[in-house]
């Protein structure tokens, strides 16, 4: 009951603050008094409409399609390279040069090199994606994978767990607030390089609607597809992230 | 019939120069097959070292550890000095993960949760239990290896005296009921004479055996604690003398050769 209650209060405070944001918004376009500065009510009358006509749903879904694709694959071999930094100094020493050079590497600058030696297809995009997430996810999970316990692998050792026994048990359990980490905060690092992506060379998806509104300089269209990309992030972000660490982390008290 | 035996030679830790911190040397014994034995010595002679290199943690040293035949398929178990539980996975899948995967070790796995006193709990986290149960399931987790030579490292420090002596009163059952060879490391000499049938003596760093000696009590006079402190003051009353001089002449000490010309 009392968690109840709690929530029902959350859920008071979370209203309560959506409200006063929308209505700062009103007010806003009240004393700009301009074209290119939209009231709150067309910007969902937009969006109610790109709903009723399929076309906000099909193009939401085309980059939602790309982001999934490109964050696993990112997170999959980021994880990967990160574990193996994490593992083995020699490797660390090597790779952390390239490592900080990726980091540092314009998004920009894979995208446009992707499109060029890979052409203007979707394999191009994914990858320009996937190449600017890879950095981040390796850097976290090498923190990760340093901070893993010896003492859990000497038990493990002792009681011949065996390699995939002491991944699945021993060292996956410790990486997961890591793995938690790179994934919320990959999760907004690409849906955002998605939309570049898809404005520099793809037919489809919110990133190409915007550019079209933005030829248009049609604000309405753009705060629309804006906001209700960012509701799909955050419904993933509550319905799948949250459940699954809450479910991954039961054990601490 | 030997079910171990110890050979180390000389095993040290790196040190910045002349070979390191040396942690034991010449240390030789052999243990009979379910036989108990307690491994007793000062604080930081050691000792841990010495399981870590029996349990094949620990390879960087000179000397053999060598199995019976007996041993040599069957398992080892290790009680560490803290129970090493994993946080992440619940008693009951703490101690089935170290059995074998066959229905009867799992059967064992769950029959010893009851043994040790841990019924209801199965499904707890280690975190949620209090260090006394911890250990306990520890101590179920080495049983359901199903090990012919259990290692123990002071397994029941940091407990108080009556949560001390229950768990060794039920580590002397289990041990009756799934005989293993018991090496049992401590630093405390009253329970090793309530424990071991035989007691091995180690000098202060770098360990080398001291004294062997049979505790000759009956099970009842091990559960007395007048009986015990007997045993005590007659076979082992030169500890308490020669702790504080042994301190002083470490000749084989790698800080005194390093200062000597």
């Amino acid at each position: 009951m009392a968690r109840a209650s709690q929530m029902r209060r959350r859920a008071l405070w979370t209203g309560a603050s959506v409200v006063v944001l929308v209505a700062l918004w009103a007010a806003l376009a009240v004393i700009a008094d301009s074209r290119h500065v939209p009231a709150p009510f067309p910007v969902f009358q937009r969006i109610a409409e790109g709903i009723a006509s399929r076309e906000l749903p099909y193009h939401v879904g085309i980059t939602l399609l790309r982001v999934v694709t490109s964050f696993g694959i990112a997170m999959l071999i980021g994880s990967a390279i990160g574990i193996a930094m994490g593992r083995l100094a020699g490797l660390d020493r090597f790779f952390d040069g390239w490592l900080i050079l990726f980091l540092n590497m314009p998004a920009l600058v894979t995208i446009i090199l992707c499109y060029i030696w890979f052409g203007l297809n979707e394999t191009a995009a994914i990858i320009a994606v996937a190449i600017n997430k890879i950095p981040n996810a390796a850097v976290t999970l090498r923190e990760g994978a340093r901070a893993v316990d010896k003492d859990y692998h000497e038990m493990a050792l002792v009681y011949e767990f065996g390699a995939w026994k002491t991944f699945r048990h021993v060292t996956l359990p410790q990486l997961v607030p890591y793995f938690a980490a790179a994934s919320r905060s990959g999760l907004a690092l690409v849906w955002k390089i998605v939309l570049v992506v898809e404005l520099l060379g793809r037919p489809s998806g919110v990133g190409f609607q915007l550019y079209t509104f933005f030829q248009l300089f049609d604000v309405v269209g753009i705060l629309a597809y804006a906001i209700a990309f960012i509701i799909v992030v955050q419904a993933i972000e509550l319905l799948l992230l949250q459940p699954w660490e809450a479910a991954a982390n039961r054990w601490r008290r | 019939m030997t079910a171990l035996a110890v050979t180390i030679a000389r095993k040290a830790y790196a040190g910045a120069r002349d070979g390191g911190v040396l942690a034991i040397e010449n240390l030789h014994f052999s243990v009979a097959a379910n036989e108990f034995v307690c491994i007793l010595g000062p604080s930081g002679c050691g000792k841990t070292t010495m399981l870590n290199v029996i349990a094949g943690l620990d390879k960087d040293f000179s000397g053999q550890i060598a199995f019976g035949e007996s041993a040599a398929r069957r398992r080892l178990a290790y009680v560490f000095q803290t129970p090493r539980l994993l946080p992440w996975r619940t008693v009951l899948e703490n101690i089935t993960l170290a059995a074998g995967s066959d229905p009867h070790s799992a059967a064992n796995a769950r029959a010893l949760v009851a043994e040790v006193g841990l019924a209801g709990f199965e499904d707890a986290f280690p975190g949620q239990l209090s260090l006394g149960m911890q250990r306990r399931a520890a101590l179920a987790r080495a049983f359901a290896a199903d090990p012919a030579l259990l290692l123990m490292d002071e397994p029941f420090v940091s407990l108080d005296e009556t949560a001390a002596a229950k768990l060794r009163a039920l580590l002397l059952l289990l041990w009756r009921q799934r005989p293993a060879t018991m090496l049992f490391v401590t630093h405390d000499s009253r329970e090793a004479i309530q424990l071991g049938e035989r007691l091995l003596l180690l000098t202060p760093s770098p360990a080398k055996l001291r004294a062997d000696l049979r505790v000759t009590l009956s099970q009842e006079q091990r559960a007395s604690p007048s009986a015990v402190e007997a045993f005590r003051t007659e076979n082992l009353s030169f500890l308490a003398e020669s702790r504080a001089p042994a301190e002083a002449p470490q000749y084989n000490s790698p800080m005194n050769r390093a200062f000597r010309p």
